[in-house]
């Protein structure tokens, strides 16, 4: 079987768990320690903590935050945002991450992703793309959060990315993110057709039919964040939409 | 109390088995320090990321004799992911590494095709169902129910000589992944309990009281 996951998105800004729309307009929503585990207890398969503002300031800060959720949390956890040595990724993976997700300092020096997989190995490094329609069709990544554009092709990144030795991919639309319309279907099937490793979609999804059209499209995850942070969803519908997705089983 | 030693060679996230079998009511010490090793009353040997690299860092800090000798003592002992990997004889990522030998067997690499026709993704990551390959009674999953789901992230597979050193198997799109083994003191979990939630805390608890 195929399995697939759900997994809670939980951006970052100082203290707070915060949620934007198009990864602006941040909004505080409350304690991020707090709501990961609410959402482990609810029966989520993994944790993805991400600090949205650390690359700008180009600094690892949740240490102490995933210390302290490791301690009663036993479900997968990942942490992104302003990772940018070997040094980082230990500190992270000390202090209880399982995974790293690392944008900027990839797609700045891609040679960090060969000493991280190297060091650490594949499965504890997700490479964690922004993603943005271009008027003239395709999609370019971007970094900081959507503030800088790098002029690379999503496709031609991701699988660059994945011949480096990422283990997976947290695919996050820039267009759909915070807009509770949906994911975007097209280019989640686009990179999923176009790398042989897992593939977490993030951005937009506003309910149940949105993981299910996700799945549809090839993703192996499906991270939700404002659906769980505004309980305008249970964990339990979320899961009932990817058991809906025939390969899927996880019974809590 | 039981004394659980929890070997550390300086390789992954140890933070979260440790606070697993705290949460299960055991004494955990995280160490690589022989002769804690030789004083456990249960030891777990962790391991992410590359076998070659796992052995090689464990045969580096000279803790192959002493796992020896703490087999010989018939003490239980854990290898959890990597860990149970290395338990076997051999093992094929990035060339071929000599493991510690305790149960005869190969790991090999996730096949990314499927037969039939279709690719399967490596690594495989989620939640699979444990289907049992023998009783599970008095052994590490006597408080698991077949086909409850646990967490797993690995891209290599063992493959035991013996039959009856298989628990539990969990099938990745048509591959048949050897998910625990079990032979006397000697324990492995291909999956990670510590990130199984309820399930794989049970599973922690039966390791601490057989």
């Amino acid at each position: 079987m195929r399995p697939l996951r759900l997994i809670a998105r939980l951006d970052i800004k100082g203290p707070h768990l915060i949620k934007g729309v198009h990864l602006e307009g941040l909004r505080k929503v409350g304690d991020p320690h707090e709501h990961a585990v609410r959402y482990a207890d609810a029966g989520v398969d993994e944790i993805l903590y991400l600090d949205i503002v650390a690359s700008l300031y180009e600094r690892f800060s949740l240490a102490d935050l995933v210390r302290r959720t490791a301690e009663n949390v036993f479900v997968p956890i990942t942490v992104g945002g302003g990772l940018r040595n070997l040094e980082d990724v230990r500190l992270a993976l000390k202090s209880g991450a399982d995974k790293v997700a690392i944008n900027t300092a990839a797609i700045r020096r891609p040679g960090f992703i060969n000493e991280v997989v190297h060091e650490f190995g594949s499965q504890c490094l997700v490479v964690s793309i922004e993603a943005k329609r271009q008027p003239k069709g395709g999609w370019h990544c971007y970094t900081d959060s959507g503030r800088e554009v790098t002029g690379r092709p999503v496709v031609e990144w991701s699988q660059e990315a994945v011949e480096r030795g990422a283990g997976e991919i947290l695919l996050t639309s820039i267009d759909t993110e915070g807009t509770l319309r949906g994911l975007d279907a097209a280019l989640v099937r686009e990179v999923s057709g176009a790398t042989p490793r897992p593939l977490i979609a993030s951005g937009g999804v506003g309910g149940r039919t949105h993981v299910t059209e996700g799945i549809a499209a090839g993703a192996d995850a499906i991270a939700v964040a404002h659906v769980l942070h505004y309980n305008t969803e249970s964990v339990a519908e979320l899961r009932s939409a990817l058991i809906a997705s025939p390969p899927f089983h996880r019974s809590v | 109390m039981s004394q659980v030693v929890v070997v550390d060679y300086g390789i992954g996230n140890l933070l979260s088995v440790c606070r697993a079998i705290e949460a299960q009511g055991g004494a955990v010490t995280l160490t690589g320090n022989p002769d804690e090793i030789r004083r456990a009353d249960r030891v777990v040997l962790p391991g992410v990321g590359a076998f070659g690299k796992c052995v090689s860092e464990v045969r580096r800090l000279r803790l192959e004799s002493v796992l020896n000798e703490y087999r010989d003592s018939g003490r239980p002992l854990l290898g959890i992911c990597v860990g149970m990997q290395m338990l076997f004889t051999t093992g094929e990522e990035f060339g071929e590494h000599e493991g510690l030998g305790f149960l005869p067997g190969r790991v090999v690499a996730i096949p990314p095709d499927v037969a039939g026709g279709g690719k399967r993704k490596i690594p495989h990551i989620g939640w699979n169902a444990l289907m049992p390959s023998r009783t599970w009674e008095g052994t590490l999953l006597q408080g698991t129910k077949p086909e409850e789901c646990v967490y797993f992230v690995h891209s290599f597979s063992a493959r035991p000589e013996m039959e009856s050193d298989t628990l539990a198997t969990a099938d990745y799109v048509g591959f048949n992944v050897v998910a625990a083994v079990h032979r006397g003191p000697i324990m492995g979990t291909q999956f990670h309990p510590e990130k199984s939630g309820e399930v794989g805390l049970r599973i922690v608890k039966a390791f601490l009281t057989l």
